[in-house]
């Protein structure tokens, strides 16, 4: 069985092509301005007996797959997660725009989840606008955070607010490694904030684009205080949760 | 609507154009909500007469009434008692508050973080499409929540008459014997306003009808524990809705050919979903005509509503009013003891609410409640933390949805709410 899984997300879209449950196949580019181009683009002569979607764009796509399943983000996650990391008990996912915490029980089913309001506050689009407020691509930033000795404390969750804080502290000539690092200890605070509206046991997987971020793991780590596990490709996980879903034991 | 009432409309004073505007967004708005469900009761046709007359027929029948010499009296909340205001002859309705209207201008007077009720409500003032306000003769506010309590002190300017009622805040004996006072204060106004005299007898009117429309509701709630069930959630909360507007008396009447109907559906294992469906109830603020976001979202992720323990739902209606009083004492008791039991957020504790809910969970065979908490709510909003953990502890899956009347985050919304429903099917 040749079983794809296609992850349309705000900023990203990833696919996984499974062959028997084993991953053959992985891609992610950027969502852009026409998500279904992409889609065709990342699909185009690939062989698959069943396709599942998940994401914001999933209804679009079933719209434009005839045959494709669909199912949300959560589920999606937690399939792949499971799969990645037997007996993972809870997940916290940050993707770009997206920060959600789920927490399954014992054979792996979701139990209770709970996702970030409509703001972008705490996800990589957050993260995103702070680091070109503050003039840094993506590496240098996490970079930055890491060298700073102390996080300058930013009092802003909301991503227009936080931004211009920044910009006002930069005036007063705050450190800017300092900032960085004030910026991940924030988004790290409100997902801690957030995974708090589950049951939090271990092991407990970090998933999403964000995840690639060691300095926003390792404090987020700190905040709930268990280790995170981030498996190799966090991105795609729950694209391989598509892939997997009703496939051998996904549900 | 069939006929030409915008001279009517003119000679109340309201705002053609803007007027033409809500309209033109309402009806589309309902024919998509609506008509295109499937199966529907057949008697659900009546509720389409209603809701496309909104704004016509039944403000004619309102004209007609004042001309006849009755009073129309307006209201925002469950807490307004209906029993005096039909025992004087008046006829009360619900007041247009479910959908953003002159937001900006609404916003000159109140902070952006109020909730879109009251938001809406002043938006419909200031912007002279309501036609329920133009007909009234009297609006009542309630000291419910801070938000309303502090905007009925601006609304007043807005509207010609505004009379106060105060609520307490505890169901002690001396929060009973302000709610006692103040509904023979609100007695001794309308019998002001009406020029009547409100007695035993009339009381007893006015209780039985307001008991009968009850009554009808109730039925119609415990059918909807059938599996399959027999009616959409949308269609239960659009008769909820409509309760506030239309005749008493005819609208018992519909809504009990309506459960005849639904009876004969149950018999024959017929629904508007298949047998197994999950079954979701909703809890928390009230979703007044045409603020149906929430329900649309649910019932087209394939999921079907069973119950709204709401103001405009399950609360509201509640319980009847006690009718074998004998003197008009004995009837004003009856009818406080009856409004004092209303599970609203106001009161401190509201713990009786949370078991309604779990009752109703039970008795309509919900998997699962989805807590509304309209934005800026304090009462409800801070209520849905306890709730859910309750719920949660009883092994009812809950999920909290805190939203407004904007449309930006349906997307987020229907993603939880797909999550959701695949969390009760496992």
């Amino acid at each position: 069985m040749r079983s794809a899984g296609i992850d349309i997300g705000s900023r990203a879209i990833k696919l996984v092509l499974a062959v028997d449950g084993q991953v053959v196949h992985r891609a992610v580019e950027d969502t852009g301005s026409d998500p279904l181009a992409v889609c065709r683009r990342l699909l185009d002569g690939l062989r698959y007996d069943r396709i599942t979607g998940t994401g914001y764009g999933r209804h679009l796509f079933k719209e434009h797959w005839p045959g494709a399943e669909v199912i949300s983000e959560i589920k999606a996650v937690a399939v792949g997660a499971a799969a990645l990391i037997p007996g993972c008990r809870t997940i916290i996912d940050i993707g770009g725009q997206d920060s959600k915490a789920i927490s399954l029980d014992p054979a792996g089913k979701v139990q209770k989840f709970v996702m970030n309001d409509r703001c972008a506050a705490g996800t990589g689009q957050f993260l995103e606008m702070m680091a070109t407020a503050l003039a840094y691509t993506r590496e240098e930033f996490m970079a930055a955070a890491r060298r700073a000795p102390r996080a300058q404390k930013l009092s802003s969750m909301c991503s227009v607010f936080a931004q211009s804080e920044v910009v006002s502290l930069i005036a007063r000539g705050a450190s800017k490694e300092e900032m960085a690092l004030g910026v991940h200890q924030s988004i790290a605070s409100r997902t801690a904030a957030l995974a708090g509206g589950v049951p939090v046991e271990a092991p407990v997987v970090f998933t999403g684009g964000c995840a690639h971020n060691e300095c926003l793991g390792s404090m987020i780590s700190a905040e709930v205080k268990y280790p995170l596990r981030v498996p190799e490709s966090p991105q795609t996980v729950a694209a391989l949760g598509c892939a997997l879903y009703g496939v051998a034991d996904g549900r | 609507m069939s006929t030409d009432y915008r001279p009517m409309w003119k000679e109340m004073g309201l705002d053609l154009e803007a007027h033409d505007a809500l309209l033109g967004v309402l009806g589309p708005l309902y024919e998509q909500t609506f008509t295109k469900q499937p199966n529907r009761p057949a008697g659900m046709k009546y509720f389409d007469f209603v809701m496309s007359e909104v704004h016509g027929l039944r403000i004619k029948e309102l004209m007609d009434a004042k001309k006849a010499g009755r009073k129309v009296v307006g209201s925002f909340c469950t807490f307004v008692p209906e029993e005096l205001v039909l025992a004087l002859d008046g006829v009360m309705v619900g007041l247009c508050a479910g959908t953003e209207f002159a937001t900006a201008e609404a916003e000159k007077l109140l902070p952006r973080n109020t909730c879109a009720l009251i938001k809406g409500a002043f938006g419909f003032a200031l912007a002279r499409v309501c036609p329920y306000l133009a007909a009234s003769d009297v609006v009542v506010g309630e000291n419910t929540c801070d938000g309303k309590k502090k905007g009925y002190e601006i609304f007043k300017d807005l509207v010609p008459r505004l009379h106060i009622v105060d609520l307490p805040q505890t169901k002690s004996a001396e929060g009973r014997a302000l709610m006692r006072a103040e509904f023979k204060r609100f007695g001794i106004y309308l019998e002001k306003l009406t020029g009547k005299k409100l007695t035993a007898e009339v009381l007893k009117k006015g209780i039985a009808t307001v008991n009968a429309k009850r009554s009808a509701m109730h039925r119609l709630a415990k059918l909807r524990a059938a599996d399959p069930a027999p009616i959409s959630g949308l269609d239960g909360l659009l008769a909820n809705q409509v309760y506030f507007y239309d005749d008493p008396a005819r609208f018992t009447g519909s809504v009990n050919k309506i459960c005849d109907e639904l009876e004969q559906r149950i018999e024959r294992h017929e629904g508007v979903a298949p047998k197994g469906t999950p079954r979701i109830l909703i809890s928390g603020c009230p979703m007044a005509v045409p603020n149906w976001k929430l329900p649309t979202i649910i019932e087209k992720t394939g999921a079907v509503i069973v119950g709204e323990e709401s103001c405009v739902g399950a609360r509201g209606t509640q319980q009847l009013t006690v009718d074998t009083g004998r003197t008009l004492d004995e009837l004003m008791d009856a009818i406080v003891d009856r409004y004092l039991k209303i599970d609203c957020a106001i009161f401190t504790p509201n713990t009786s609410r949370v078991e309604h809910v779990l009752s109703m969970a039970k008795e309509l065979g919900a998997q699962g409640v989805i807590h509304y908490g309209l934005q800026f709510c304090s009462p409800y909003q801070i209520e849905a933390g306890p709730v859910e953990k309750r719920l949660e502890k009883e092994g009812v899956p809950t999920l909290r949805i805190d939203t407004d009347y904007g449309q930006e985050d349906v997307g987020q919304i229907q993603t939880r709410v797909e999550a959701f429903v695949e969390r009760l099917r496992g």
